[in-house]
Order: C-alpha cells, then sequence, then structure tokens
C-alpha cells in the first residue's frame, strides 16, 4: 500500500449512540482526487472527521498509509496529523487574526522562523489562492469564496501530503466554484503525491476534479470505484443522484390552510 | 404516580450530573494551569488577555468602585452617628470594602464584562469549526484559548481589586469627609490603624480563587458549546454565555463564604 493511502475498515461512526455511518470498507488512493459525494446528512462530514481523527469511531477503524490511525500512539498520531491540511466548510479562519497570520499560524506556532520570513510565506500561499492584495484584511471584511480561498491557502502552507476539503463550492456562485476547482486541480498538479479528499455534492465540482469517486447513501457505501464507472452504473439511487431527479418526480401536495387562518391572513395581506 | 417513581431517578442523575461538573470543571482548570508551562507562547497571548480583561474593565471598575465607596460612606455614616462613633467611618469603609465588597463586586463586574466574552469568543469559535482547526494545525485548543486567560486573570483580578478597594475608600471620603463633614485626619487615620496586612492578604486571595473559578468556567462553557443538549448554533452560544454568567456568580458567593470562614 502506498504511504498516504486512506482506508476505512469496517468503520461504524456516529454522535452518542447514535450510528450515521456503518460497516464502511473503501480506500482512498494516495496522489489522487477522491471525492466524496451523497446527500445531505448521509454521513460525508462524519467521515472526514474520521479520517482528520476529531472523532473516534463507534467500531473498525480507519487506516492511513497502513497504520491504524486510532491505535498510534500520541506522538505518532500528532506526526500523521502533521501531514494533513483541512480546509472547513466556511475556512474556519480566526476572526482575530488577519490573512497572513492566519495562513502562517500553522508554521507561527510550531517552527522559530522570523516575521519577514513569515510574511513571505503568507504572500506565497495567498498569491496561489489569488489572494496577496488581502494579506492584511480580517475574515470579516471577505466574502464567503475569499475566506474558501483563505483556508485553503492555510490548509497547504506546511506543504501536506493529504488534503482534506469540506464541501468547497458550496454556498459559491457558479463562477467562483469553478474557480475553486481550478484552484484545487493546480494543487494537485504542484503537489502531485498529495491525496486529495473533497466532500462535495456538487456533481459539476465532481465531474470537474473527481479520479475517484464513493458515493454515500444513508451511512453506507454504495459505489466506490472510477467516476466513468460511476457514471455508468446502474444503481438507481446513483442515476437519480446524478440526474439530479428527486425520486418523486419533484411533485408536492397542496394542503389546504385552515379557514380561520386563511381569513386571518387575507385580513392582514389586504390591510 | 409514575412521575413521583421517577423522582428518586431524576435526583440521582441530577445528583450525578453536578459530580461530573464539578469534576468536569476542576480537571479543565487543571488542565489549562498545566498548559501554561508547557506552551511556547503563552506570554503574547497573555498580553493580549490582560488588556481584554484588565485595562478594558479598568474604567466600568472605577465607576463601580468610587459609587460602592460613597454609598457605604453615607449609609456608615448614618448608622455610626446613631451610637456616636462617626469617627469610625474610615475603618467601617475600608475593612467593608478590602474583605468582602472589594474582591466579591470586582469578580462579579469582570463576571459580565470579560467572563461573558469569553464564554461568547469561544463558543462561536467552536461552532464555527475554528476550534477543531486549531486541533488540526497541531496547536493544543487549550493552551491557545485557555491557558493565557487563565494567567490574565490570576494577574488582573487581584490588581483590579487592589483598585477597586482604593477608590471606594476615596468614595468613602467624598462622602463622609467631604459632604457629611467628618473629620478628614481621623478619617485616615481610622484606616491606617484598623486595617492589617492580613486583611488585605485575604481580599487578594479571595480576587485569585474568583479569577481562576470565573475564568474556568466561562471559557469551559464556550469550549463545551458543542455538547449543551438544550440548544444547537448560535442559540447554544446565547445559552453558555448566560450559563457562564449564571455559574460564576453563585460560584464567586459559594466559594466566597468559605474562604471568609477560613480567613476569619
Amino acid at each position: 500500500m502506498h504511504k498516504w493511502d486512506i482506508e476505512f475498515v469496517h468503520l461504524d461512526a456516529g454522535y452518542g449512540e447514535r450510528a450515521v455511518l456503518r460497516d464502511i470498507c473503501a480506500a482512498l488512493p494516495a496522489g489522487r482526487i477522491s471525492v466524496i459525494l451523497g446527500g445531505s446528512g448521509c454521513g460525508k462530514s462524519t467521515l472526514l472527521k474520521h479520517i482528520i481523527g476529531l472523532s473516534q469511531p463507534m467500531g473498525g477503524t480507519v487506516r492511513i498509509g497502513g497504520q491504524d490511525f486510532f491505535a498510534l500512539k500520541a506522538a505518532a498520531f500528532r506526526r500523521v496529523r502533521r501531514q494533513m491540511g483541512v480546509l472547513f466548510q466556511d475556512g474556519a479562519l480566526l476572526g482575530a487574526l488577519s490573512l497572513a497570520e492566519n495562513v502562517t499560524l500553522p508554521l507561527s506556532e510550531h517552527l522559530a522562523l522570523p516575521k519577514p520570513l513569515l510574511r513571505e510565506a503568507a504572500l506565497r500561499v495567498l498569491g496561489m489562492v489569488g489572494l496577496q492584495d488581502f494579506a492584511d484584511y480580517y475574515p470579516n471584511q471577505l466574502s464567503g469564496g475569499m475566506r474558501k480561498r483563505a483556508g485553503l491557502a492555510r490548509a497547504i502552507i506546511a506543504e501536506p501530503r493529504i488534503l482534506l476539503c469540506d464541501e468547497p463550492t458550496s454556498g459559491l456562485d457558479p463562477v467562483t466554484a469553478a474557480r475553486m476547482d481550478e484552484l484545487l486541480l493546480s494543487m494537485h498538479e504542484q503537489f502531485a503525491d498529495m491525496t486529495l479528499v473533497v466532500v462535495s455534492h456538487d456533481l459539476a465540482s465532481f465531474r470537474a476534479i473527481a479520479e475517484h469517486a464513493l458515493v454515500l447513501r444513508d451511512g453506507r457505501v454504495i459505489f466506490s470505484g472510477r467516476p466513468d464507472e460511476l457514471e455508468r452504473g446502474e444503481d438507481p439511487y446513483v442515476r437519480q443522484f446524478l440526474q439530479r431527479q428527486s425520486g418523486d418526480q419533484g411533485q408536492t401536495q397542496r394542503a389546504a390552510l385552515n379557514p380561520l387562518a386563511r381569513a386571518a391572513l387575507d385580513a392582514w395581506l389586504a390591510s | 404516580m409514575a412521575k413521583l417513581r421517577n423522582l428518586p431517578a431524576y435526583v440521582g442523575r441530577s445528583f450525578l450530573g453536578g459530580v461530573g461538573a464539578v469534576g468536569g470543571t476542576t480537571l479543565f482548570m487543571l488542565l489549562g494551569v498545566s498548559r501554561i508551562f508547557s506552551s511556547a507562547k503563552i506570554f503574547p497571548r497573555t498580553f493580549r488577555q490582560l488588556y481584554v480583561i484588565g485595562y478594558q474593565s479598568l474604567f466600568v471598575i472605577l465607576l463601580i468602585g468610587i459609587f460602592c465607596g460613597m454609598v457605604i460612606g453615607l449609609q456608615g455614616y448614618y448608622t455610626l452617628v446613631r451610637f456616636g462613633s462617626v469617627g469610625l467611618l474610615g475603618s467601617a469603609v475600608s475593612l467593608t470594602l478590602i474583605r468582602e465588597l472589594g474582591p466579591v463586586l470586582t469578580a462579579i463586574m469582570l463576571t459580565g464584562r470579560a467572563g461573558s466574552s469569553m464564554a461568547a469568543e469561544i463558543g462561536v469559535m467552536r461552532i464555527t469549526d475554528q476550534i477543531d482547526a486549531l486541533d488540526v494545525m497541531g496547536i493544543h485548543p487549550m493552551s491557545y484559548l485557555v491557558s493565557p486567560r487563565l494567567l490574565a486573570a490570576v494577574i488582573s483580578f487581584p490588581l483590579l481589586t487592589a483598585v477597586f478597594d482604593v477608590i471606594g475608600i476615596v468614595g468613602g471620603y467624598l462622602t463622609g469627609v467631604l459632604m457629611l463633614d467628618i473629620n478628614e485626619g481621623a478619617y485616615f487615620y481610622r484606616i491606617a490603624s484598623s486595617v492589617e496586612m492580613s486583611d488585605v492578604a485575604g481580599g487578594f486571595i479571595k480576587a485569585l480563587v474568583f479569577g481562576l473559578l470565573v475564568t474556568t468556567v466561562c471559557c469551559r462553557q464556550g469550549y463545551n458549546t458543542h455538547r449543551r443538549r438544550d440548544s444547537a448554533g448560535p442559540e447554544a452560544v446565547g445559552n453558555a454565555t448566560t450559563s457562564a454568567v449564571v455559574i460564576s456568580c453563585v460560584l464567586i458567593l459559594a466559594s466566597d463564604y468559605v474562604l471568609t470562614s477560613f480567613l476569619l
């Protein structure tokens, strides 16, 4: 197995006693872009939290580079974690720090580097995501897309071997979402060995970047393989998902409003 | 009937919950304190928190201190005048402030001003994944968020208590000497002759303990915002902030009683 493969071994996960993921067995290949797809609430973000080690599994485990991630001793766990960069959904930038301070946080905390060098490193990664002119801005002065790009800059500043992105295009307009996809592809070109894991339900993004697909439904894996195999798949849910069909033909029944409430509403609208 | 049958279980669960909360808070404080010594960048962060907890609270402490001293001066005068001992006003004002009201009111004011903001800030960081982000970057959230606040509180609570005491004595002077015409020399002589070092030390010990308690409770409430069962998201941050202030105020008064029993 390659050093930075990620493998789920009979993984059960959840919150408290509520299981969200059940018996997940799949692998995300090293050096490729894997997209974890699935509808809202199917457990994509929970799976991501287990790759990062932010949550403990209820059963089974996650193997990273063949090592049982959750059986590692604290020092070894931290060593593996150091090889990961994470882009959280809204960037998760620290509000009290400027963009430059935010993106250099992993370096300034662990390395005794002089300030000019940190500044240079910040401008370098911010340049990679097109934010070099915003180094001294604070997160609340930026748009959602810019915050995500800044989050990406922070995730890659320590040149991690595994980059994990949680819904990088959610809430973005199509043009900004396409720009984010291009950024991820360019990261992949620049850091060829990097294992990139993207959690998404954005089909356009999936088609633009995926080299490997993992589809979840109701906490279970229903597909793991190449995107072209997924597109040719016969599974009805997968077909529905890829063709953006609701399954209930989009019909909704209009329920009548209580007559008293109707009369009150009409009177208010007319007033 | 069913409710009555469930009563012992409810009492038991509440008791265990209370014991768990005390244990959890104690461990949280110990971890926060231990991280003071293992965090390389503790001092720059502590200076920032000293500014937030200490300097930014100074004005409100001065304001409350002066009015508190003036009220004690006024009440003390009209009580002492009945016994013909208005000359003792200096002792009454200074001992009340230094032993009791100074540490307690300073801690309560700091809970409202700085403690609530700690709980809210850390709570927002929790629900927006910022604490998870710190963790992923290999930065221990306790070292980054809690330890500097604990150290800053241990420094600023006693200092602000001293400011409160001094300005309160000035307030007593304004009412007693300038408004009610007590002899100035008698006022200050009584302060000097009645206040002992043990009174001042006792007040500082209380301030120190209150600082640790308030900061621990407020930080813990914010830190565990995502674990609240009564709410989620922004509502949980609001509830965590309210809980932080209420629990801190109750703990200040309860621990004040315990400390006073030992110090007297």
